[in-house]
């Protein structure tokens, strides 16, 4: 009797080793769900944000200064605001095209095709990748590949790997905040495996019950010398009500 | 006739130093010309047989969307090599070529770069591909030397090269310069690596496909291809000829100052003679010349000038020429930067066309240069002039 008794004990107490060990899983999201938390704090219906870009190149440094409206992922405008020299100068994204105005000639040019993966006056952006706003979740499949400790936030280490043909990554690697599913760090790989680009985020802020990072560092890692691109964003306000005309061509020239 | 060559001949020599330095300046302005065209004829020559060793071959067909002075068609400019070319490209009598635009990091800097693949086994162009044949520590790579200059590459240097493929992913990894060529053609150098055709295939995702298909034989009939637009090497040298059309119409300035100097020593000389000369003249007239005969003799006593000059010139224009054309003209700059096809020393070449227009020129506008103050006689008082009296 005592025999029996002893195994429906030790059977009882394996299932609360078991199910205490296995708490920490059960409570854990999936890659999947993890994406679209992230997605969730960074996309938005419509934003305007006010942000200042500064270029780290070999031979110093270069701010811009600039306000963008967004609505959705296919229409943004931007307008800049300093240098005196880019004061003035526009850009219009509209579904896959951009249009750049520039107050020097007063005339508005298209880029398109192979011009659109070209440096955003000369930083480690490309207008492809200021472009392509689309949502993790639509573009990438996630692994949980393990956690770290990233500037003392815990972290979730995914793998991202390319689920649609015309991604300019093949894959990612990202540091999601446990708490706050923010990216606090990115990495861009090429098709070899090769690390193309970083991104750190900082200055983790909650605006209108959300996560956003203020800042964002990028680093073209096959470029020497200079110590990226810094994106700062100074105001940013969601849902916004942003008149149908500033998405025209006819803005750039207001 | 004759009479007048002989009296002409006389007087000439009679003049003594005023002839011969007449005849100097006059043929030192042939040998320039003659000199100057031979360069251009050189320069002409020069480039467009470098153009077909480096660069177009006996002729191209291009990509519809290909247009070599947009870099950002590169995305849009490749398609399946048509299959009628098969035989052609097995024979190795047609090349090939794919083209993407890429980045290469030399010491960590940016800098735009088209990939050219080729077919290492070819032998169409003087490119040294058959260096792109070897087993290295990443994908082998050839480099004009004006990109290697540019970015201060060496043979045996390891630099990242980045691309998209024909989805626009990112791809990257390591090339190897195997081997740098010279070729004084800047299209084919400038901004450019070149690697294995079957590789950028593999690199690209664009298994079977090109940009270009360079064909040797420039002679044979060539039809259309859907998709493709046939550039023959009339049409892909044009631009060497629009140069120096350019080129040659600015010397034009030159020859015409050249002939100038030249001329007004003739025209002085002759004014001067006529002036001198009144007595004899007057002369002439009274003897039963006809005033059309004498103005005839005057003409071609000057015009003679055109003759010895021509003698002269060739006294030390011939070996001079000969000379040059065998050692060249270097150029006193560096050619690569004109960003044409140019070589640094070029060799002037002097057809018999080329001499003999000019010598035509030059004896013309003498004539005509002598004749100008010549017609003065026919208004002259015989005899006044026989008087030796100024009219």
């Amino acid at each position: 009797m005592n025999y029996y008794r002893h195994i429906t004990v030790m059977k009882f107490a394996i299932a609360i080793i078991f199910t205490f060990a296995l708490m920490p899983l059960h409570a854990q999201p999936t890659a999947d769900q993890i994406l679209e938390r992230v997605d969730r704090n960074l996309s938005s219906d419509n934003r305007v944000f006010e942000s200042t870009m500064i270029i780290h190149g070999a031979r110093g440094s270069r701010t811009l200064t600039s306000r963008t409206y967004a609505v959705g992922e296919k229409r943004s405008f931007t307008e800049y605001l300093s240098p005196p020299r880019e004061e003035g100068t526009k850009m219009l994204k509209l579904e896959e095209q951009l249009w750049i105005y520039s107050p020097s000639t007063d005339r508005t040019i298209q880029i398109s095709g192979h011009m659109l993966r070209q440096s955003v006056m000369g930083s480690d952006l490309s207008y492809e990748d200021m472009m392509d706003d689309r949502k993790l979740t639509e573009t990438y499949d996630a692994t949980v590949i393990g956690s770290e400790v990233l500037d003392e936030r815990n972290t979730w280490v995914l793998e991202l790997t390319a689920k649609v043909d015309d991604l300019a990554y093949e894959s990612l690697k990202i540091w999601v905040d446990t708490e706050r599913y923010i990216p606090l760090k990115e990495e861009f790989y090429a098709k070899s495996g090769k690390l193309l680009k970083r991104a750190v985020l900082s200055d983790v802020v909650q605006i209108d019950g959300r996560w956003f990072p203020k800042t964002i560092l990028y680093k073209d890692m096959l470029k020497q010398g200079g110590d990226g691109t810094e994106f700062k964003i100074t105001d940013i306000r969601f849902n916004e009500n942003i008149p149908d005309y500033i998405f025209s061509k006819a803005a750039l020239k207001q | 006739m004759k009479t007048a060559l002989k009296l002409a001949y006389r007087n000439l020599v009679g003049a003594g130093l005023r002839t011969w330095l007449n005849v100097i300046v006059l043929s030192f302005s042939f040998v320039v010309i003659i000199w100057l065209k031979g360069i251009m004829m050189g320069w002409d020559y020069q480039a467009k047989s470098d153009m077909t060793d480096w660069q177009i071959g006996g002729g191209q067909y291009w990509h519809e969307q290909y247009d070599s002075f947009d870099p950002f068609t590169l995305s849009e400019s490749h398609a399946v090599i048509p299959e009628q070319f098969n035989k052609e490209i097995a024979l190795g009598d047609m090349v090939p070529m794919l083209m993407v635009q890429g980045t290469l990091y030399p010491q960590g800097r940016m800098q735009s770069v088209t990939i050219k693949g080729i077919d290492p086994h070819q032998n169409l162009f003087l490119l040294p591909t058959h260096r792109l044949d070897t087993v290295v520590d990443g994908i082998p790579a050839i480099i004009g030397l004006a990109t290697a200059q540019d970015m201060q590459l060496e043979k045996g240097d390891l630099v990242t090269l980045r691309w998209r493929d024909a989805n626009g992913t990112f791809d990257a990894t390591d090339i190897v310069v195997v081997d740098i060529f010279s070729s004084n053609v800047p299209a084919a150098e400038a901004s450019q690596v070149y690697i294995p055709l079957q590789t950028l295939w593999e690199m690209s995702d664009m298994e079977g496909e090109a940009t270009l298909l360079t064909f040797r034989d420039e002679d044979e009939e060539r039809a259309e291809v859907q998709g493709w637009v046939l550039k023959p090497k009339e049409v892909l040298t044009a631009s060497v000829d629009k140069i120096l059309k350019t080129k040659t119409a600015g010397q034009s300035v030159f020859y015409i100052i050249l002939l100038l100097l030249a001329m007004l020593a003739i025209f002085d000389t002759q004014v001067l003679s006529i002036f001198r000369r009144q007595k004899e003249i007057g002369t002439y007239i009274a003897l039963g010349y006809t005033r059309r005969e004498v103005v005839g003799l005057f003409t071609v006593e000057c015009a003679m000038h055109s003759i010895l000059a021509v003698l002269v010139g060739a006294l030390y224009g011939i070996p001079f020429l000969a000379w040059q054309a065998k050692a060249g003209w270097t150029i006193p700059m560096d050619a690569g930067d004109f960003g044409i096809a140019m070589a640094q020393t070029i060799y002037p070449v002097f057809s018999i066309g080329l001499i003999i227009s000019t010598v035509l020129i030059v004896v013309v506008v003498t004539t005509v240069v002598s004749y100008w103050p010549s017609r003065k006689i026919a208004k002259m008082n015989p005899t006044e002039a026989l008087r030796g009296r100024i009219q």
